[in-house]
């Protein structure tokens, strides 16, 4: 149970966090908070299968499906994204049982399942780019502007309303992560991460938990390539769908923390600072750098730092706490393949 | 001869021999990746970004310094073996006990490095050799001249890894190790010493099809994403470190890639051959040439 100090501590940081853009409105500020909070929601629903080591590289595809499937149904159909991204988080989760289904019932795990999710992000990529009639290929695509109501279609034009949008889903991810943290899957998926013939034998349906997890996962995904289309109101396969997103978002999640619900949006408020930081300070010479950055920062925290930065200070600040579990010592752990 | 043409679409059968072509050079790709695989045990993400590296090397090489082909070759190769060992030493043996997947993700993070770095090198800027072989013209069917020669040139790459494994200590020793990694340091094998041999080799073949692949396509530094994840799909096909395995799936794939991309558009070859892969995945989820359990 979460405690009382804890509850009230969060009670006063999300009161906080509301209040915020109604005493400080600088547009640019609330621009990067929002970015921060989507980006943020995606690594958290990351990192809802991650911490279980189920490194997946194909959530890249499944933010692209989102924000695509959205966009796509209100300009050519003119369906509303009320409609279109409850559709695009099915399409999404349906594409995450197709390829997940076959990976966790004939045990493919560690460097296959790795590369089973990093083609589909690289094959969703393809066929946006392929379908260059509809999508408008690398060039990127525009949701028409709304000519109604601006509710209908999504659409707003004030930041103040993204800003507080951004906070709900946002939140709607640290909550759900608490509920899985708290919930028996939790213990199933641990077991699962530790010794997937051993969890087996105890009664743990692998498949079926395994299945659970990543559906979730792939439906919170959609739903930020879907906001996150929305709010941009511009997409490029690059940017929301591709390895480079999902790298983009293992990364994040690992400076951040894997372990701790904060972990993913610290790991979202760092990068989007750096890379921010690097524009504004270097301007187009900063092409690439930002990248090269996180590169160089990536491989120094996998070998120095595995459990992140939040991660390593809540440890320190705490050092008594418990016995950490054995999947919890490395930044991923994962049923290593053939045991 | 000219019967047996006419009764096949002739436009089938190029598109048949030119899947054949690609799959030579994927076929290689998959050789060097399998290898790392299967003596290491480490995936190697950032693998075409290695090859990236290779086709700006020949790039400048030929282009700028006014080196020969047959003779920047060599050097291309060399400092991509060179990358591979440096890429092994520095980030894979600090990782070594640990899990896997860190070992795949800071491969990861590699691939961020050597894609920005080329970004803020070189430029976006799609850059090719400007050397236009023939085009060879058989019947009525026309084949790349540069295709040929990748063929050829990634087969006697592939024979010289095979005798280099077969005929020499190391190769042997390299085949040990990747059937038993624990003994064979008790067997008096120094495992660095070869796991840094077995990288530099890696590199070296990704060198080999960097020199190829300039041939054909035009460098960027985003080009690793374009022939990056077929790589991996044959690998997983072929069943990770599998050689032989990933050598028949390379041609499969080509094939799949040729004669889709002879009904439409080649990123619907590489779709067709993501849909073949998934159903793959149900039939034989350990590789194509795994015992059914």
């Amino acid at each position: 149970m979460m405690g009382r100090g804890r509850l009230a501590a969060w009670a006063v940081g999300l009161a906080a966090l509301v209040a915020l853009p109604f005493v400080y409105r600088d547009p640019y500020h609330l621009h990067i908070l929002v970015l921060i909070l989507i980006w943020s929601f995606a690594y958290t629903s990351w990192s809802m299968m991650g911490r279980f080591g189920l490194v997946s590289l194909g959530h890249g595809g499944f933010m692209g499906i989102g924000a695509y499937v959205t966009a796509l149904l209100w300009n050519h159909l003119g369906w509303s994204p009320w409609i279109g991204i409850p559709i695009g988080m099915v399409a999404a989760g349906a594409l995450a049982l197709i390829v997940g289904y076959p990976c966790f019932r004939f045990r493919i795990t560690g460097h296959y399942f790795v590369l089973v999710t990093l083609a589909l992000s690289g094959i969703v990529l393809q066929v946006i780019t392929a379908t260059r009639d509809y999508t408008g290929g690398s060039l990127g695509y525009t949701p028409n502007r709304a000519a109604g109501t601006k509710l209908w279609a999504l659409q707003f034009d004030d930041k103040i309303t993204w800003y507080l949008i951004a906070l709900g889903v946002w939140l709607f991810g640290i909550v759900v992560w608490h509920w899985v943290d708290r919930s028996m899957a939790r213990y199933a998926l641990e077991a699962i991460s530790e010794d997937e013939d051993a969890a087996a034998a105890a009664g743990v349906d692998v498949t079926a938990e395994k299945l659970k997890i990543t559906l979730l996962s792939a439906l919170m995904t959609a739903l930020a390539g879907a906001i996150y289309c929305q709010y941009q109101m511009f997409i490029t396969p690059d940017t929301v769908s591709g390895i480079a997103v999902s790298l983009q978002m293992v990364f994040a999640a690992i400076v951040g923390g894997l372990f701790v619900s904060l972990g993913p949006t610290f790991g979202a408020v760092i990068t989007i600072m750096l890379a921010e930081t690097l524009r504004i300070g270097f301007g187009t010479k900063a092409v690439g750098w930002d990248n090269l950055v996180y590169g160089v920062l990536l491989v120094l925290f996998i070998i120095f730092l595995p459990k992140g930065i939040l991660g390593s200070l809540l440890d320190r600040l705490k050092p008594q706490r418990k016995v950490p579990r054995a999947h919890e010592q490395e930044a991923v752990q994962i049923a290593r393949p053939g045991t | 001869m000219q019967a047996f043409l006419d009764i096949f679409d002739i436009y089938l059968l190029e598109a048949v021999i030119n899947g054949i072509l690609l799959g030579g050079v994927l076929a290689l790709l998959a050789l060097g990746l399998n290898l790392i695989f299967g003596v290491i045990d480490v995936t190697w993400i950032c693998y075409a970004e290695l090859v990236m590296i290779g086709m700006y090397a020949m790039y400048f090489l030929v282009q700028y310094y006014g080196i020969s082909y047959f003779l920047a070759a060599p050097l291309t190769i060399l400092l991509v073996a060179v990358l591979g060992a440096a890429l092994h030493y520095l980030v894979i043996a600090p990782l070594l006990t640990a899990p896997p997947i860190n070992q795949l993700l800071a491969t990861g993070g590699v691939l961020f490095v050597l894609q920005s770095f080329a970004t803020v090198a070189f430029g976006i800027d799609f850059r090719n050799l400007g050397i236009r072989l023939p085009v060879l013209a058989f019947g009525e069917m026309n084949f790349s001249y540069a295709r040929l020669l990748s063929f050829l040139a990634a087969l006697v790459g592939m024979v010289a890894v095979y005798l280099f494994m077969t005929r020499t200590f190391t190769g042997t020793a390299i085949r040990a190790i990747s059937q038993d990694r624990q003994i064979m340091a008790l067997m008096g094998v120094d495992t660095k010493r070869i796991y840094l041999i077995t990288s530099a080799i890696g590199g070296g073949l990704a060198g080999l099809a960097a020199c190829l692949l300039v041939l054909q396509y035009d460098v960027h530094p985003f080009v690793g994403l374009s022939f990056g994840p077929i790589t991996f799909l044959i690998c997983v096909l072929g069943g990770l470190g599998n050689f032989i395995g990933g050598f028949i799936a390379a041609f499969v794939f080509a094939e799949i890639i040729s004669l889709g991309g002879l009904f439409s558009d080649l990123e619907w070859g590489y779709v067709l051959a993501f849909a073949f892969f998934i159903v793959m995945m149900f039939i034989r989820p350990a590789g194509l040439l795994a015992k059914r359990r």
